[in-house]
Formats: structure tokens, sequence, C-alpha cells
């Protein structure tokens, strides 16, 4: 049977003619050594490629060659837990490939974090490439992955998995394809980022790191043709409505009630704020049972808007409702907020928004646009210019049947491998008319 | 041979002949001993209907053991007929797959493990092949690079088994194995009783062993699920005790199988086991027929043997006995 990307039936199926024009004008540099001179010393590349441009056929073999070891390292990332706040054993998986990749500075930050350097070619301007390396599963969870034809599914492989075993295979994949960026690239695998750990990885990074960031991927699993480059503003909250003393039994009713009339209220909202303001309601928890009423109720949901000031608005009512919730001696209506996101984004002409743009036209990807609430908002709010890619197509997203396509994981790869080509570039090309206008 | 002494060849042979999978986790230095040592080593997977664990054994053999690390020169399926994916799956991921029945096809095809084993001895081209059964959840490339690590160090070696789930001391008392149970119940009495040395093998039904081809071109195959009994047997009894070794693997999740199908194994094992004693003419005398049962226990790396005698006394029927036969007036 051929190989996955020999494979390819889906609608939006990438020609091989279509590759490999969007891959020579990469090669055709490296052959004229202009931008990405390969270079055998340290990094031990193939030496071969940097004299010529790559043949299609080569191409797919090389790509093809290292196919068994990307899977290898997605089952590998997925099988092991790491819920937020527990990262530890994916973080040393993520930092064994990347020492074993000859990565520079390979290392943890007090965060978890885990960072190291595939140094380029002249190494004055860094590029981040990041995945979060949480998991929205507790690690009592099964993780085990089920490899199929051309899928594989089980906990957490499509979020975020494959982001991270993309992030671990990526200095191979460069190595194998004989490409050295200019720039220095800084991988790194983000702790903390779902939930309650409100991205608090990107945040201590973002905050330490003294190599100031020259633009910025965020690697997730689905879906191929997602480029994020805007941030919502955002208000990640709990209520919680509970007793206020355990063993009344008699307030158990009103406990249901009071949570009922602040789903209503949360209904009413949304309905009022229209178009300004989405309200997202994630989960709703409590009782056991069929016949006895909870003590506690727990909805959690995420108000989102692209303006901060329908978020606070939006958020100083319902902090009003649950207020008056808790007028009641005998149960209380508590509401946290657990996160917060402020609005931003690149402007339409950004190179980098640009760059994915036009490279996803090359490749026959259709973008599908939509704002984030990742890694990505913390980026922006510190100017950096950053986008959030999917790198295959996948479903069933957040259950014990999540799943990832394989083929589309070809199309996904070049993408970034070409996208990282065309930020260098244009780096390279921004410092040198800098160099000239001095 | 003594309780005692046969203990003490237990023991021996337990710490000489016994070892753990962190004893070889330098792949490199494995690849290494390889190249010395000029030996070439296939993976043979038999198969049944599994495609929901086959792709990820391949997938994680070929991308640890041969294209990170070139241990293994060929990775194949050898399938008895599976009617599910199978074979897609495993060749998707870069294995080369077999019907049992097109291999040596003169010679008929039976359903059963131990005839892909055997026409896998024809097939494949590997110095050693190493035996990995299908069903393994949690796979790892310790598997196989564990199983092949000690034939790659120690010539007189001919044949390595593996072993998991090992029972554990907790607080004094040993925690019941999670499987394995017709070793518990029959093969481990069985040999106990007839091979006591063929007890210190603390898992002697895994399906994974490592094997060098000189040796298994030597052997027969029962076709069905005698066939780890029926290789142990043989090998004690041409090669003794030293000619095997086992390792340690830690954990193996595989799918749990029905009481139902655990008799028929069980069968099967009993058939094989029989055979043997007929075709070598054991059932006389000259078999050791030991009244000490084995059992193992483990802390560590540490294997602790656990004997405990059965004297064999008989009461006779009481109808003989003259007190009960007054007693219920039999004489009057």
């Amino acid at each position: 049977m051929a190989c996955f990307w020999g494979r390819h039936t889906t609608e939006d199926r990438i020609t091989l003619e279509k590759i490999v024009k969007a891959v020579f004008p990469l090669t055709l540099s490296l052959a004229t050594g202009r931008n990405h001179v390969v270079d055998s010393g340290n990094l031990n590349f193939p030496r071969s490629l940097s004299k010529e441009p790559l043949p299609p056929d080569l191409l797919r073999a090389k790509l093809a060659g290292l196919w068994s070891r990307i899977v290898a390292n997605i089952v590998l990332a997925a099988e092991l837990p790491a819920p937020t706040g527990k990262e530890l054993r994916l973080g040393e998986f993520l930092t064994d490939r990347m020492v074993e990749s000859e990565l520079l500075n390979v290392s943890r930050d007090q965060a978890g974090n885990v960072a190291g350097i595939f140094p380029g070619r002249e190494g004055d301007r860094d590029i981040l490439v990041t995945a979060h390396l949480d998991k929205i599963w507790s690690d009592s969870q099964d993780h085990t992955v089920e490899v199929g034809v051309d899928r594989l599914s089980g906990r957490g492989i499509a979020d975020n998995s494959l982001g991270v075993a993309i992030l671990a295979s990526l200095p191979l994949v460069l190595k194998e394809l004989g490409i050295q960026l200019s720039s220095n690239l800084i991988l790194l695998g983000a702790t903390r980022s779902l939930g309650r750990g409100d991205l608090a990885g990107m945040r201590f990074f973002a905050v330490n790191s003294s190599r100031p960031i020259a633009g910025a991927l965020c690697l997730e699993g689905v879906q191929l043709g997602r480029l994020s480059s805007s941030s919502l503003g955002m208000a990640r909250c709990e209520l919680t409505v509970e007793l206020l003393h355990p063993s009344d039994e008699t307030g158990r009713h009103e406990v249901v009630e009071k949570h009922h009339s602040f789903l209503a209220f949360l209904l009413e909202l949304r309905s009022k704020y229209g178009d300004k303001a989405d309200i997202l309601i994630g989960s709703l928890e409590g009782g056991e049972g069929y016949n006895v009423p909870p003590s506690e109720i727990t909805t959690r949901f995420e108000v989102r808007s692209q303006n901060a000031l329908e978020v606070q608005r939006l958020v100083l009512e319902l902090r009003a409702f649950a207020e008056q919730l808790s007028g009641d001696a005998s149960v209380r209506a508590k509401l946290e907020v657990l996160a917060t996101r402020q609005p931003g984004g690149l402007d339409e002409s950004d190179p980098l928004r640009q760059i994915v743009c036009d490279v996803h036209d090359e490749l026959g990807i259709r973008t599908v646009e939509s704002p984030s609430i990742s890694e990505l908002s913390v980026l922006l709010d510190h100017e950096i210019s950053a986008v959030t890619l999917g790198l295959t197509k996948g479903g069933k997203l957040h259950s014990r049947q999540e799943f990832i396509s394989l083929s589309p994981l070809m199309d996904g790869l070049i993408q970034l491998i070409i996208i990282l080509v065309r930020v260098d570039e244009n780096l390279l090309s921004k410092r040198r008319s800098e160099e000239h206008g001095a | 041979m003594e309780p005692e002494d046969l203990d003490l060849k237990i023991k021996t042979w337990l710490s000489s002949h016994t070892f753990h999978h962190a004893d070889f986790w330098d792949i490199q230095e494995l690849v290494r001993a390889k190249e010395e040592s000029g030996l070439s080593i296939s993976l043979c997977i038999p198969t049944l209907n599994e495609e929901a664990t086959i792709g990820k054994e391949i997938v994680m053999f070929k991308s640890e053991l041969m294209d990170r690390y070139p241990l293994l020169d060929e990775l194949a399926v050898i399938d008895s007929g599976s009617t599910d994916a199978t074979l897609d799956v495993a060749a998707s991921y870069g294995a080369d797959t077999y019907l049992s029945a097109d291999i040596l096809p003169s010679y008929g095809s039976n359903m059963g493990k131990g005839e892909n084993l055997w026409k896998a001895i024809y097939q494949l081209k590997g110095d050693i092949i190493c035996y990995v059964d299908a069903d393994i959840k949690n796979i790892h490339h310790r598997f196989a690079s564990a199983l092949v690590a000690p034939l790659l160090y120690r010539p007189e070696i001919q044949y390595v088994k593996a072993f998991y789930d090992r029972p554990l001391t907790v607080s004094g008392s040993t925690r019941p194995s999670g499987g394995g149970r017709v070793t518990e119940i029959l093969v481990r009495p069985l040999f106990s009783r007839f091979f006591p040395e063929l007890s210190a093998l603390i898992q002697p039904l895994s399906g994974e062993y490592a094997v060098r081809r000189e040796t298994l071109e030597q052997l027969a195959f029962p076709i069905g699920y005698g066939v780890e009994t029926a290789h142990l047997i043989d090998l004690f009894l041409d090669r003794g005790l030293d000619a095997i070794a086992q390792t340690d693997l830690d954990k193996r999740v595989h799918r749990n199988q029905t009481t139902r199908a655990l008799g028929k194994m069980s069968y099967g094992i009993m058939q094989a086991f029989f055979s043997r004693l007929q075709r070598r003419n054991l059932f006389s005398d000259q078999l050791a027929q030991s009244n000490c049962f084995r059992q193992f226990e483990a802390e560590g790396k540490t294997y602790r043997l656990n004997s405990a005698e059965f004297p064999e006394e008989e009461r006779p029927p009481m109808i003989t006995v003259p007190e009960y036969r007054k007693k219920f007036k039999h004489d009057e």
C-alpha cells in the first residue's frame, strides 16, 4: 500500500504539482545560496541538498522516510497524560526530542515550559514556534491511542498532542529537508494553557524571555486551514450556586431554582447583546443520581467579544445578578472570573498574516479565519506578530473518540515549513533594507 | 535430583538467565553489538483480526527500531486470514504483510498461531526471529529490543522469553498477577510436577520471545495454543535450561480473554503437553514427578523462589477399612 501522502482522496487534495510549485521557490533559493544556505557543520545537514533543488520525488521520499517517526511522536505525546499543571512527563518527552535533535539551550523554566533553540545561519532574529502541552483530561483517564489506516484516535490526540508532536518533530523534518533558516527557531512547549491555567506558561515566557521575538506560530492539531490572527476579549467564569450550610437539606430545591434563574438570565443577556458579545456555556455540574436535589451546582462559561468594554459590562451585570441571588440566607451564588483576554489582532496587511494566506492559496488549502483565545492572545498582548495554525483535519474534539486524519497532515507539515521559510525570508529582506537605509 | 538441589539450580538460573529491560535501555549500544555479531534480526507479528492494535505496534517498532536505530532488519506480519483491516493497517505503516496460507502452500494451511510462527521461519530472513503478539495496547520498543538483546551478548542462549505483570511483594504479601490465569492454574502446576526446572519461567505462555534461527529450525510447532509450552519442553530436554533466558518487560496491557476462551487455550496446552510426554515416552518412572510446587515473587529486580511440598498421600476407600465394615455391618 502506498504511503499516506500518496493516497489523498479528499476534495481539497493538494496535487503534487502544487506542492512542488510551493516548495520550489525555497529549493531554488537553496540552490543559489541567496537565502537559506545549508550548513553541513555542527548540525550535520545533508550536504548535497545545499547544492541543488529537491526533485519532487526526493522531497516526497525525504518526508516519507520520516513518517513513522512523526506518527510515533504523535502516539507517544498522546499517551502521556498532561492535565493542566501536571505536564512534567510530556515536557520530558519534548525535552528528549529536543536534545536528540541537538537543539541549543534546551531547558525547563520556572513555569515548567520546555524550550530549545534551533540555531539559524545568522541567528540575529528569533522566530517562536509553540504548542501548549496541557490537555483537558485527567491523568487517571485512559490515554491509549488507536492507530488506524489513516487516522489516530484517543483522548487529546488533536488538542494538543499533535501540536506537541509536530513541535518535537520539526527539527528532524527541517534537517531532513536540508533547510536551515537565517533566523533562530525557538521551540516552546507551553504549560498551564487551558481552563484555570489561564495561559500561565506563555505569560511567564512572554514576560521573562530576554530574546525579542520577531514572529510567532502557535500550533494546534486541528483544523487544517485555520488562521487565527486576532484575539477575542474574553472572561472565563464559573458560577457556583450552593447551600450556605451543607446540612440544610431543605434548601436544596432552592439551589436548583436559583441556578435555573441564573441560566435564564444568561440566555436573556445573550439575546440582549446579540452580535456585540457571545456567551458560551461549557459545562453544568451538580448532583448525584435521580431523586435528591443537589447541594451545589456549577456552571462554567465564557463571555466573548471583540470589544473589551462589552465583556466588562456583561460581567458586571452577571455579578450584580449573582449578588442578588445570594440575598437569601440559605443559598449562596458565587461568580468567579478565572481568566481574561484582551481583544486585539494583526492588521489585514500584516506580513505574517499575508504569508499564511498566500501559502494556503498556493497549496490549495482553504483558509478559515477565526479569532483565538489561546497562546496567541498573550503574544498579541506583548505586541508580537503571531498567528495560530491548524495542522490537519480531525473531529469529535474533547471526547474519548477524538481523532485526527493522517493524509492532510502532510499538507499541514508542508504549510508549516513554507510559512517558516517565508517568514524568515521576510525578516532577512527587512534587515537588508534597514542596512541599506543606514 | 533432591528438592534442595533443584531449588539451588533454579535460583542460580534465575540470577544468571533473568534480565530486566532496563539492562538494555541503550539501543545504540545494542545496534553496535548487533553489527559486531553480524547477525540479522526479523520481527514477526502473527495476526488474526487485530486492526485495533496492529497499527501502533508497527509504527512504534518501525520508528524506534528501524528508522531511529537500525536494530531490526525486517518487520513482518503473518496473518491467518483476518476479515478486518489488519493487513491494510499494517501495510500502510510499512510492515511486510503475508498471508499464512500463501507461504509453503504445498504443505497446506491450518488456522492457528503456531502455524504462522512456523511459516515465518521459512518466509523471514533473519538469523534471529523475534515474535511479538499483536494485541498489546501499551506497546513499546522494549517488547522487541529487550528480548533480542541477550542473544546479542550471550552466544549460549538460544531462546529468550518475555515476562510481565510480575507478582509484586506488597506489605509482606504477594499481589496476585493481573493476567496469566492459565499459567498459574495449569502450566505452572504441570511444570512443577513434571519438569520442575521449567517452573522457573515466570511467564511461560507469553507470546513474545526471540529465538536463534538455528534453534527454531530444529523445533516442531503445534499449530495452536500449545506452541510455547511445546517449545519450552523440547528446548529443555534437548539443550538444557541454560539455553533459555527470560526478560522482565514490566507491564503489558492487553485484551482480557473470557474464561471460555481460556478453556480452549488450556485444552490446546494440555494436548501439546501430553503429546510431548507420549512422543518422548516419558509417561514411565523416568520422568521426575516432583511433589514440590514452585511460585515466584519479585522485589525490584530480585526474583524469589517459593517452594511448597505437597506430600502425595491418599486414603483408601472407606469400604476397605475393617472398623468401618464392622460398624456398618458389611460382613454380616
